[in-house]
């Protein structure tokens, strides 16, 4: 990928002069720190810049494709989080047992396996084995209801459903089993109640700080699978707009992109450490 | 204290320190003797084979990674078949060999990058929890600002500032996962640096190397060597998806992830989808392979510290 986007946008076959000119008009002959706190001091005040690879505002085109990232992370979380954690609780439920195994080695098997080979599994069996289908999204999505977005984007968020749980349900079931091993559980088990209704009324309460720590956690995690899952199944969206703002060196739009994207992750991280203090008073004494 | 006394303490001390485990630090690191588990033996045979492919399969490969087996029939995405046992791709080449040829790029990149994190994060690390004062803080707080931004975005970034060479590659996933790296080696550092042993070294008046490399190194070893494999599971994740978004690895060379995006036309209209289906098994493989190995590794040793970080 050489060359800027002046040379990009002209060709290869540009003469200096115009490609000077150019670079002038696109303020790309200034020093780089100049053209970064110039934008940064823009940025700030609310002004994301003018796309370098194309004459239309960033905002404007980050306005036109920001819907499918956000409607396929939404969705994700909306199904994702409560079937994995409650599917993780279960697991802390019964501990040894085959459903347990299976659970634990199914996350295992996918927590390192990378998201589009999770993709290439579930086209393989629903496109191709059970000939549900297409392996690519197609068409926009004005006025569809919940129902109709879920059947538009049933792939792609099924792909992340499994690429989140196999986190959540681990940590899910770590964090309900942690508490397990306290004292006042042990009690409670000694006073002989069910094990399914120990881990619901007592156990449970005090593990929904870990587990909403967890939570975000993971959602920040979707940041990154979005992009991936984006290009796989070719639809448009904020992160094929970052990838081709790469490809055409267009840096006020990756640097617009960027900023989001980052600053979504660092407020999911804050989330997840005030959830943590929130849910445990004694992280609020100082030692 | 009577002899029956004497007899007592002496049992009870023994099964109470058989009954102990440090969970703070690993206990004695794993001798020779290691053994792996069936799912750790069935993961190490599996790494055994990419690592071959990786190293010989270049000169194992029936074709060069360009070449076009079929050059009279000019069809993409064809089936297995001989002559192609995997099948062609989107420009009709040899799947098998771009296989081949890919492992060496995709496992050597990797492999390369968390050896560049490693140096770099265990000597920062090491020496901020050695050292201390203003120079734990200042590099302590550069890690803190990368570690809180998503490493693919990172990555992106980076590879949009100064382009995308193998060389490039190889640091940049170096320097991001050196991050993770240097925390663990700082945490773990500052654990063993308070020991009474490493006291009584610097009471002794031991020089810094001497203290580095004779007290704490021996200790922090086991944890940082059964991270290592970890830690090049998401190197691996980490490059084979930059390749994958058309970042990484360029065209016309052969990686894991940029085939997997390359071929991607065959899910819909390719007579066969194993140009797709082949190099995404061969990641998932390779890495959970690596992860069953780790999983058996850490069980054996200091894997609790590990997992509390």
């Amino acid at each position: 990928m050489p060359g800027d986007a002046a040379q990009i946008r002209l060709g290869q076959n540009a003469d200096e002069d115009s490609l000077r000119a150019f670079r002038a008009e696109l303020g790309l002959d200034k020093p780089l720190y100049y053209q970064y706190l110039n934008w940064l001091f823009n940025f700030v005040q609310g002004d994301f810049g003018m796309s370098l690879s194309s004459d239309y505002p960033t905002i404007q085109l980050i306005r036109d494709r920001y819907e499918n990232t956000l409607v396929v992370s939404l969705l994700t979380a909306a199904i994702g989080i409560p079937i994995s954690v409650s599917l993780g609780i279960i697991a802390a439920m019964f501990p040894g047992t085959i459903y347990d195994r299976i659970l634990t080695l199914g996350s295992v098997t996918l927590v390192a396996a990378p998201e589009f080979f999770t993709a290439t599994l579930l086209v393989l069996f629903f496109v191709f084995f059970l000939d549900i289908g297409s392996a690519v999204v197609v068409g926009g999505i004005e006025g569809k209801n919940i129902f109709q977005l879920l059947a538009h984007f049933w792939l792609p968020v099924m792909t992340l459903c499994f690429v989140i749980a196999s986190q959540l349900i681990r940590m899910t079931r770590a964090a309900v089993l942690n508490v397990m091993s306290s004292p006042y559980i042990e009690m409670a088990i000694l006073k002989g109640i069910p094990r399914s209704r120990i881990v619901i009324r007592h156990a449970l309460l005090n593990s929904i700080g870990p587990i909403v720590n967890i939570i975000a956690l993971n959602l920040a995690y979707l940041v990154t699978g979005v992009i991936v899952v984006e290009v796989y199944f070719g639809y448009s969206g904020l992160a094929t707009l970052i990838v081709q703002g790469v490809q055409t060196r267009d840096f006020i739009l990756i640097q617009a992109l960027g900023m989001i994207f980052c600053c979504t992750y660092v407020i999911l991280m804050i989330i997840a450490d005030v959830a943590a203090i929130v849910s445990n008073p004694r992280l609020r004494h100082p030692k | 204290m009577s002899k029956e006394d004497k007899e007592f303490t002496e049992h009870y001390v023994a099964e109470f320190s058989k009954k102990v485990s440090f969970d703070e630090l690993p206990d004695a690191p794993p001798s020779g003797k290691f053994r792996l588990s069936l799912t750790g033996k069935i993961g190490a045979v599996v790494v055994a084979f990419w690592v071959f492919i990786a190293i010989f399969g270049q000169f194992l490969a029936p074709y060069h990674e360009n070449d076009i087996p079929f050059p009279d029939d000019y069809l993409e995405f064809q089936p297995p078949k001989p002559g192609a046992i995997l099948g062609t791709d989107r420009d009709d080449r040899d799947v098998l060999s771009r296989l081949m040829y890919g492992a060496g790029r995709t496992i050597g990149i990797s492999v390369a990058a968390t050896i560049l994190a490693y140096i770099v994060g265990v000597t920062l690390g090491i020496g901020s929890a050695v050292l201390g004062g203003r120079f734990d803080t200042v590099i302590s707080s550069i890690n803190n600002i990368f570690l809180s931004l998503p490493t693919i975005m990172l990555g992106l970034v980076i590879v949009a500032a100064v382009g995308s060479t193998i060389p490039i590659l190889i640091v940049t996933a170096g320097l991001i996962y050196a991050t993770v790296v240097f925390r663990l080696a700082r945490a773990i550092g500052m654990d063993v640096k308070v020991m009474d042993f490493v006291e009584v070294s610097r009471g002794r008046g031991e020089n810094l190397w001497w203290i580095i490399s004779k007290e704490i190194w021996p200790n922090v070893r086991m944890p940082l060597i059964s991270d290592f494999g970890l830690r090049l599971i998401y190197v691996i994740l980490f490059v084979s998806s930059l390749s994958f978004l058309g970042l990484g690895v360029q065209p016309p060379m052969a990686d894991w992830g940029s085939m997997v995006k390359e071929n991607l036309g065959a899910l819909q209209y390719g007579e066969s989808v194993i140009s797709v289906v082949a190099p995404a098994f061969s990641i998932a493989t390779l890495t959970v392979a690596i992860n069953l190995i780790v999983d058996d590794v850490s069980a054996h040793a200091g894997g609790k510290l590990t997992k509390r970080l």
